[in-house]
């Protein structure tokens, strides 16, 4: 199959057409994924929000295990792959590597997640998204998972493959871009997942069938995790990645120090995926040395390098801003950057998000003690909406509002909704996020039916204010989905009814490169950024130890 | 870009061909994370002692 | 910037601004990471590595002989209330869906807590104290507790273990 290229004109980069396919296919399979889980989303809001409690247990159950696959799994990955395709041939200006192979992996990841969803949805595994054996589910609900996992490695090995072949046919020279470097890590991250998905999945549908006898919880539960927290890491790496690449794209950034951002990313490549052991903290299989180790991403380096992207990236916005003449006071560049463009707003919203709430809640009910007092509670699940949601979905939509003029070639059909579902969904969320982790700190369970425990065996007092901040999780999630809606509403009617853009440079607006005269622009309003970023940090740690000081005393 | 063009026959520095060198960065990032977290749990869920 | 390849040296100096950034977040890192160690050393509320393989049979045996042994106090919803002695060895089995037995413990004393599963993973969550630890089928996790407060005290299940999981819901009562 011969390479076909068109050359982009507002980049100037030489598109492999099949690589651009392949983007299209991947990102609409997203946006089909984000959908499916924002209705079982709604559902589920509307459940756990005790005044609604829309529905009965068994739907209930049903619609959490769709909701969390659909998008924890399908909807990131879907659009990563699609960033693969994009961060590697199409950046590096060369051929795809392998065209047909690439085809190949989409129809596995399709495949198996209509597998997955067809199991859900047809009552066969009511078993969450992580299936925790001796919980089992239908054998072809497995079989999906592996499928869905071989296609996905598909796409990582077509990234590298392709990054093989720019280098051999010096399309580039030098090093790679550092988008494409952050993208690397994400691939990287992404075969440690996918592996331990296989090692995982493999013998569980081997068990289903009958084949073998059992799977140890305990081991279940340690492979399961390298699949299934490494898979977010992913999101991390990627990102990071769509971080520098907006910031470029949005107001002429460049990385302040190469050095800096990659050294930041190899810490990812080594010891982010030694988290995992966040969901084994509590459990009896494991010792305290293993879990300090591990939970601590090798005494907190990955968790470094966040913090050094979280300076780098608005760093990099600062100069930039300066550069252009923003230059006074501390704030003037934040001030005046341009918030009403939906790739900057969700870019920033994204960074001050993970940041702030995900990232600090996270290392927080990462410690291994803090976990007694946070582990299967509505504290974890709030953490990971800041992290998954605030964080990278955030982004990743951000993003779409470039993919759509640059990649499918047609103008957002209304800007200006563009940029109010940026600001509604990241306010929903915000709320959302606030009621249902302070819920959480009441001991609100995760995955559970009916907080007023009307059907159980004993009937525990709830405190009121834990039913208040329940409610508050629900009408922030009522605004978060009004937003996603939003979301798919654009992309959909972009994609069907937009105005194709002509091919003529400047066609879609690209910041411009201020000019860099060789002086030395200060970083003084990001620096006060992330010393306020340090202080939360250490309030709402130190507080977390001493809440767990007042709770009975255990070893 | 970068801040100091390249003079003909000026060596990159070790680093910069480390991290170039996305293949070895592969192996490290699947090596340390399968070491610290996937062997060493099973060892320790492997050597968990019978109940009395 | 970002989209385009490096050429050139591009490992250079890192300026100061950006390395007094980098020097306290490592040092917050380090501390962060000693924490865990100090509270295990120092502080009242680390998960321990007490743990025996066992299988659901013999676990039950062992939660027969302890609620036999007693002494029962009372009965709850159809469960025995065990109140045991603290030099004794305690057991809970959770199972779909229940906790049993339910307990009376003396605040101040020191109890080892023996817990199992007798068929899925549970999650033992004491409501609304908020402590939280899993329960794995085949595993014996030994945690020893000393209760702190009075009252009554809730086992939740907080791990998904079917369409009984919101039913699954426990008692330990301290005076």
């Amino acid at each position: 199959m011969e390479a076909v290229f068109r050359t982009c004109a507002q980049t100037g980069l030489k598109v492999d057409r099949q690589a651009e396919r392949l983007i299209k296919v991947h990102a609409v399979a997203g946006v089909f994924a984000i959908l499916f889980g924002g209705i079982a989303a709604v559902l589920v809001l509307l459940t756990r929000w005790p005044a609604v409690h829309l529905l009965d247990p068994t739907s209930f159950y049903r619609a959490l295990t769709f909701h969390g696959i659909n998008m924890l799994i399908f909807w990131i990955i879907f659009f990563e792959i699609a960033v693969l395709y994009f961060a590697g041939p199409i950046v590096l200006s060369c051929r795809l590597a392998w065209p047909r192979l690439g085809w190949a992996g989409f129809g596995l990841m399709v495949a198996g997640a209509l597998l997955i969803n067809i199991a859900i949805l047809a009552g066969r595994a009511d078993v969450m998204m992580t299936s925790y054996a001796p919980l089992q589910a239908v054998s072809y609900f497995y079989l999906g998972w592996i499928l869905f996992a071989v296609g996905a490695l598909i796409g990582v090995c077509n990234f590298f493959a392709s990054l093989v072949v720019a280098r051999s046919e010096r399309t580039y020279e030098g090093s790679i871009p550092l988008v494409t470097f952050g993208a690397a890590t994400a691939g990287i991250i992404a075969v440690f997942t996918l592996a331990h998905g296989a090692i995982i999945y493999i013998p569980t549908w081997l068990w289903s069938l009958g084949i073998i006898a059992n799977i140890d919880p305990g081991i279940y539960r340690l492979v399961w995790w390298g699949l299934g927290h490494a898979s977010q890491q992913i999101n991390v790496a990627a990102m990071v990645s769509i971080w520098y690449l907006l910031a470029t794209l949005t107001v002429g950034a460049t990385p302040i120090n190469e050095k800096v951002c990659r050294s930041a990313f190899l810490l990812y490549i080594l010891f982010i995926n030694l988290a995992s052991a966040h969901h084994l903290l509590v459990d009896p299989q494991l010792s305290p040395a293993w879990k300090i180790w591990n939970t601590s991403y090798g005494m907190y380096l990955a968790v470094l390098a966040s913090m050094i992207h979280g300076m780098t990236v608005p760093a990099s916005i600062e100069v930039a801003q300066r550069r252009k003449g923003l230059t006074k006071g501390l704030f003037e560049w934040l001030a005046k950057a341009p918030w009403g463009n939906p790739g900057f707003a969700g870019m920033a919203l994204s960074l001050v998000l993970f940041g702030f709430i995900g990232g600090i809640t996270g290392v927080t009910f990462g410690a291994e003690q803090i976990n007694i007092i946070s582990h299967n509670t509505l504290r974890i699940t709030g953490h990971f909406h800041a992290t998954v949601v605030a964080g990278t979905t955030i982004a990743f939509m951000a993003l779409t509002y470039y993919v759509l003029p640059l990649i499918f070639r047609r103008y957002v059909i209304s800007q200006k909704l563009a940029t109010l579902q940026i600001y509604l969904f990241a306010t929903g969320m915000i709320i959302f996020i606030g009621g249902m982790t302070t819920a959480g700190s009441y001991a609100i369970p995760r995955r559970y039916w009916d907080v007023q425990f009307a059907t159980s065996q004993f009937q525990p007092p709830v405190e009121a204010a834990a039913f208040l901040f329940l409610g508050i999780m629900g009408v922030g999630g009522l605004f978060a989905l009004a937003g996603g809606a939003l979301y798919v509403l654009l992309t959909v009617g972009t994609v069907l009814f937009g105005r194709r853009v002509p091919d003529t440079p400047g066609a879609v607006p690209l910041a411009a490169l201020p000019q860099d005269k060789g002086q030395h622009v200060p970083i003084s309003g990001t620096l006060v950024l992330v010393f306020v970023f340090l202080a939360s940090f250490i309030i709402y740690y130190f507080l977390n130890w001493k809440w767990l000081a007042d709770i009975w005393l255990v070893k | 870009m970068a801040d100091k063009e390249q003079r003909p026959g000026e060596k990159i520095p070790l680093a910069q061909a480390f991290f170039d060198n996305i293949f070895l960065l592969m192996v490290l990032g699947i090596a340390v994370p399968v070491i610290f977290y996937t062997i060493w749990g099973l060892f320790e869920i492997a050597s968990i002692p019978v109940g009395k | 910037m970002s989209l385009q390849p490096l050429t050139g040296i591009w490992w250079k100096k890192v300026d100061s601004s950006e390395k007094v950034w980098l020097g306290i977040a490592l040092v917050w890192c380090l501390i962060l990471f000693a924490m865990m160690p100090l509270w295990h050393l120092k502080g009242g509320q680390n998960p321990s590595f007490n743990t025996f393989r066992t299988t659901p049979a013999d676990f039950m045996k062992k939660v027969e002989a302890f609620v036999e042994a007693g002494p029962k106090v009372a009965e709850d919803k159809g469960l025995p209330v065990i109140a045991p002695d603290p030099q004794k060895e305690v057991y809970m089995l959770g199972r779909l869906w229940q906790w049993y037995p339910a307990l009376k413990l003396k605040k101040g004393q020191t109890y080892r807590l023996h817990l199992s599963s007798m068929d899925l993973v549970h999650g033992f969550s004491l409501f609304p104290l908020n402590l939280n630890f899993m329960v794995l089928p085949g595993y014996e996790y030994v945690l020893t507790i000393t209760p702190t407060t009075t009252g009554e005290v809730f086992v939740v299940c907080n791990e998904f273990c079917g369409i009984g999981h919101h039913q699954m819901v426990g008692k330990i009562t301290v005076e």
